[in-house]
């Protein structure tokens, strides 16, 4: 569905929107569940609203957040070469740079593949839990939502595990690797947090969360 | 859900007197400051954006080149050690027989990173100019804007072969400097995406600046 606004200035601004990447005006078309709205000009998704999309996102990011941890905690990969064997964690190649120099890529590496993917994780729930319930949203929600957004780009668990497996395919010819329990927990959460972001549209998350605040 | 080719004249906020939110879209008439919905900035056309791109570029590109002289990873096997740089262990890969995982190395270690240098310059050159931009423009920046955190995947490889392959004698990798810049080179370049405005990209020439 898309529709472009050519009339003259009739309506109130609130029924308009401008398209947040070109600025195309567009009046606020109203849509079934399921229905997508797209920016006339650029083809951004402008509104997107799902039925039970906030309970889907909560519980997506919920399940998406207990497989982190057992991710983090649990073996991730075993390494055997003659008769030696060296089980790692998610948290060993954090480690990794930590002697010296690199010990602040250490931090960043933690940041981008378990803080921030975790961070977003909570932010969303908290954001999107009472709402679900069909309450008012929790305090600061907006801030909270806003937060998880800027966050987005620099969750990047999705593209450790297209690491591990280039990881995997250098060592093959030197060792021999097992797959441990938490690889296949981060392979589900990638799945989940694919699923998850898949059912959110910016656009259409603001205009909920600002009918629905008390103002 | 009609195909977006087709030209039809679009009226813009900006030409309507209004400005809109960049984050959740809301409008408010021109020389609103703050918007009510979210919080954020109403900034109708951020020029001033365009000054953070080519300081995060020029900084991403700076850094970019340590990345690819000093060595990526040290392996030692049975008491030799051997430096790789990022197109080294390319080679190595090739080697070994994996070609399409080298293919998967050398496109975001290289092909990727150079190609959004070139890229996000060329798009900002047109907005100095003035020069309007069409669809292809706009969707040559959400690919950028998407692909460059891919780019991660180098460093990613380095923490986990570093983490996995501590063998004492028999086999050790160690993270090398590069890795270092090279992490620094795909944060400057996704921070320099992120603060381009992608409604300068449409703008018509007779646009001015507001």
């Amino acid at each position: 569905m898309r529709m472009a606004y050519h009339s003259h200035m009739t309506d109130s601004l609130s029924d308009m929107i401008a398209c947040p990447k070109c600025d195309a005006l567009h009046r606020v078309p109203l849509l079934d569940k399921g229905a997508e709205a797209k920016c006339v000009r650029c083809g951004t998704v402008l509104m997107a609203p799902r039925d039970g999309a906030m309970t889907r996102i909560v519980m997506l990011s919920l399940t998406a957040l207990i497989l982190m941890i057992a991710a983090v905690f649990f073996p991730f990969l075993k390494l055997s070469i003659q008769g030696l064997g060296r089980e790692s964690s998610v948290f060993d190649a954090i480690l990794a740079f930590s002697d010296g120099l690199m010990l602040p890529l250490s931090f960043a590496v933690a940041a981008l593949i378990v803080v921030l993917p975790m961070m977003r994780f909570i932010a969303l729930i908290y954001v999107f839990a009472p709402m679900a319930l069909g309450w008012a949203p929790a305090r600061h929600a907006k801030a909270v939502y806003k937060l998880a957004e800027t966050v987005r780009p620099w969750a990047m668990a999705e593209i450790f595990i297209i690491g591990v497996a280039v990881a995997l395919v250098k060592v093959a010819g030197l060792a021999q690797v097992t797959l441990g329990p938490a690889f296949w927990a981060f392979v589900g959460l990638v799945i989940v947090t694919v699923l998850k972001d898949n059912f959110m549209c910016r656009v259409t998350v603001w205009q909920t969360l600002n009918t629905r605040s008390p103002s | 859900m009609a195909n977006a080719e087709h030209a039809q004249p679009v009226l813009t906020a900006r030409a309507a007197g209004l400005v809109g939110c960049g984050e959740c879209g809301h409008v408010y008439p021109m020389g609103t400051e703050a918007c009510s919905v979210c919080g954020t900035e109403l900034i109708s056309r951020d020029m001033a954006s365009l000054q953070r791109v080519w300081a995060w570029l020029f900084a991403g590109l700076v850094v970019y080149v340590p990345a690819n002289v000093y060595p990526m990873l040290r392996t030692s096997t049975l008491g030799r050690t051997q430096e790789s740089t990022i197109v080294g262990g390319v080679f190595d890969l090739i080697h070994h027989g994996s070609i399409g995982v080298a293919l998967i190395v050398f496109v975001a270690s290289v092909v990727i990173p150079v190609s959004k240098f070139i890229a996000i310059a060329y798009l900002a050159m047109r907005v100095h100019k003035r020069k309007p931009g069409t669809s292809s423009h706009f969707h040559l920046y959400e690919f950028v804007e998407f692909i460059g955190r891919w780019s991660m995947i180098d460093v990613f490889v380095v923490a986990i072969l570093s983490a996995l392959v501590q063998l004492n004698f028999v086999a050790t990798i160690n993270p090398g400097i590069a890795a270092v810049s090279f992490a620094l080179s795909v944060a400057f370049t996704m921070i320099s995406a992120n603060s381009f405005d992608p409604k300068l990209i449409w703008d018509a020439p007779e646009g001015k600046p507001v």
